[in-house]
């Protein structure tokens, strides 16, 4: 298929829907974003941000846009075994549209506004348009595809000085019920100065369910606001994963990322952060395990663009079987950005010689007075580190297990919320522990 | 007879290291094996557990099987332990963590019930104190961070925990000074008993003033080309290892 039919064949589906009760300004930003898809098509291997991701699978399913309602009738039990209850807020999705009867939206401190995108879109809609106001330079075909369908998502308002202690779930449940079903929930985080929050995303899905999942998650921190970001992807192999967490950061602001990819057969998960004001910091970190025939891609892009900022990237990838992983991170230091503190790291362990990694950080770097330093490693289990713990008696698939586990359990480790580091050690260790005798954490 | 060793040969990238090596070891022995860098010492106990890589002819009877034939965790449910002379350290791996799936993992292959971490923690707390280590060492990931004399330490507490018949314990004198030596000398001395053989391998005769041996061998050249009584390591301390790759002339004592 080339890239001017499926572009085309994407648009037909799409377009009919749209138009219908939108204002004004939502109503052209989705026909210029759509126009920027037919100007631009999909990315391409040619394309330095998607170069090892290819997307042909994805395009060549005739995919339709989810509309409310397309999923049957999902169960509260479902969710909790999918997404932990955290005990706070939760906004439950099924197919990117919010289902009221499976949320909780209580027990918040005045100055928080917690609810679902497509109630501010029918009662105050003017709110949402700095959201939908990309310039087309930023776009590519996805991000803009969400600009064009997006209907609902997460909306969190904090007012200044507002702090949310319970950290505030976003479940994205995908059950398509065989339709193949692209979903675009597009979620925003209004953080207004001095305020605090812990989101937690976990998408999901049912297995042999072929959907594609196109999230697009907005990040705005006012001056001083800490947010603690988490987010579990854990799609079925049969589903496809495309996610953009944009987070812009005002002055002594604080962000952080934490991300484990475990499903779906093409994700990527694409974090851009802007720094618009001195002093901010931010922490990215994730974990992908690609096995089978999965592919995973990170890809980071960091802006600098005001002084005295600082921030930090730790990737970790197990790669197994004919699994492909990708770290794409890319440091911006803007002319003027000094004091700027900035490293990425990625480390990755291959246990099969068909698993392919791709590692490529970069630092472009326009101001002297900077400390920036990247890295990338490829390696293989420790032989010897293998020979001790059989020596000591572990069976051979345990000791693998165990230092996997060790490979990757920094990254757990540092997820503060106890139940969820709790699910991710079972998760993570049931991923590479024998049948018989899982590695507890 | 615990350990039989007959005309074992390993060979490294075609490289001899073992050149027909015999010993005899009985349970509630303790055998030291001595011997200049090179000698071959240390490739015998990597043989012993079964490190891979090496090309092995001959035979090891270990209670009757062929241990060659076992694979390194088998070998360790049968009860062969080797202190390593640089223990490996495991980032992200708890050390009481590490040393009870250890246990368990040998319980579950003798058929034993697997303890819980109450009982481990009872159990391993108890042991500790052969080698003078503290709690804070099984919070600490495996080795991570130690010091030579730590890791040692921790050699022989695993030692103390997985209760062993065969324990070989490689260079455990290396790198420690005089206090660490004691620590770990009495810790190895604390765990002889009647059912258990110990195969000492160092470079120095000064660990075997604290451990001190039934039987005294000496390498040289992948071969041992001596055996005699405890007094042999000192006279090796006296006059140093550099005859003794010759056979001795009959009739001359040394």
């Amino acid at each position: 298929m080339t890239i001017v039919t499926a572009v085309g064949g994407v648009l037909a589906r799409v377009e009919p829907q749209r138009g219908d009760g939108d204002p004004a300004w939502l109503a052209e930003a989705r026909r210029a974003a759509l126009g920027w898809v037919g100007e631009h098509g999909f990315p391409t291997s040619k394309d330095e941000d998607w170069k090892y991701t290819g997307l042909g699978p994805i395009l060549a399913v005739p995919f339709e846009a989810a509309t409310a309602g397309s999923g049957r009738l999902v169960s509260p039990d479902e969710i909790d075994e999918i997404a932990v209850d955290l005990g706070g807020p939760r906004l439950v999705f099924v197919n990117g549209h919010f289902a009221a009867e499976l949320s909780r939206l209580t027990g918040l401190p005045d100055g928080a506004e917690v609810t679902n995108l497509a109630s501010v879109l029918a009662a105050g809609p003017e709110r949402l348009e700095p959201f939908f106001s990309h310039t087309p330079g930023e776009h590519h075909a996805f991000a803009a595809f969400n600009d064009v369908l997006a209907e609902d998502g997460a909306f969190v308002h904090l007012t200044a000085g507002t702090s949310v202690d319970e950290p505030i779930q976003f479940v994205f449940f995908s059950n398509t019920s065989g339709f193949e079903l692209m979903s675009s929930p597009r979620s925003v985080i209004l953080a207004e100065a001095g305020s605090r929050a812990t989101i937690v995303e976990t998408y999901a899905g049912i297995d042999g369910d072929v959907y594609c999942t196109n999230a697009v998650t907005e990040a705005v921190l006012g001056d001083g606001a800490r947010i603690e970001h988490y987010k579990v992807q854990d799609e079925p192999v049969t589903s496809f994963h495309l996610a953009l967490l944009d987070v812009r950061q005002g002055r002594n602001s604080r962000f952080s990322s934490r991300s484990v990819m475990l499903g779906a057969s093409i994700a990527r998960h694409e974090v851009r952060v802007l720094f618009e004001d001195v002093g901010a910091e931010v922490s990215l970190d994730g974990v992908y395990l690609p096995q089978g025939e999965q592919l995973h891609d990170n890809t980071i892009f960091v802006d600098h663009a005001a002084a005295d900022c600082t921030s930090h990237q730790l990737y970790k990838g197990v790669l197994d079987g004919r699994g492909h992983g990708v770290f794409n991170g890319h440091i911006m230091v803007r002319p003027g950005a000094d004091g700027t503190d900035a490293n990425q790291n990625n480390k990755n362990l291959i246990l099969s010689d068909r698993a392919e990694v791709d590692t490529r950080p970069r630092l472009e770097i326009y101001t002297d007075d900077v400390k920036c330093t990247h890295g990338a490693a490829v390696g293989q289990l420790d032989e010897e580190a293998l020979l001790y713990l059989r020596a000591r008696g572990l069976p051979l698939e345990e000791a693998r297990g165990l230092l996997i586990y060790a490979f990757v359990h920094e990254m757990v480790d540092r997820i503060e919320l106890e139940p969820l580091r709790t699910q991710l050690e079972a998760l993570v260790a049931a991923r590479f522990a024998d049948g018989d005798h899982p590695v507890e954490p | 007879m615990m350990l039989k060793i007959e005309e074992l040969h390993a060979n490294i990238e075609d490289k001899e290291i073992l050149r027909g090596v015999n010993l005899e070891l009985n349970a509630g022995e303790v055998h030291a094996i001595m011997g200049p860098n090179g000698s071959g010492k240390s490739t015998l106990a990597s043989v012993l557990i079964g490190r891979e890589g090496y090309e092995v002819s001959g035979s090891v009877t270990y209670e009757g099987q062929d241990l060659l034939a076992l694979s390194p965790e088998d070998r360790a449910a049968a009860g062969v332990f080797l202190a390593f002379q640089h223990p490996v350290e495991i980032p992200g791996v708890g050390n009481m963590y590490f040393m009870r799936t250890a246990l368990n993992s040998l319980r579950r292959q003798r058929g034993q019930e697997e303890l819980d971490p109450v009982d481990f923690l009872a159990l391993a707390q108890e042991r500790m104190t052969l080698v003078e280590m503290d709690q804070s060492f099984m919070n600490r990931s495996v080795n991570e961070g130690f010091s030579g004399g730590e890791k040692k330490r921790n050699e022989i507490l695993q030692m103390a925990i997985l209760e062993p018949k065969l324990a070989i314990l490689d260079e455990t004198d290396s790198g420690l000074d005089i206090d660490a030596l004691r620590v770990v000398a009495n810790g190895v001395n604390a765990l002889r008993s009647e059912g258990r053989a110990m195969l000492v391998i160092t470079h120095h005769q000064r660990l075997l003033d604290y451990i001190v041996p039934d039987r005294v061998h000496v390498m040289a050249a992948g071969q041992i080309v001596r055996s005699g009584d405890k007094d042999l390591a000192v006279e090796l301390e006296e006059h140093g290892y550099a005859d003794q790759g010759r056979p001795t002339p009959v009739g001359v004592t040394r």
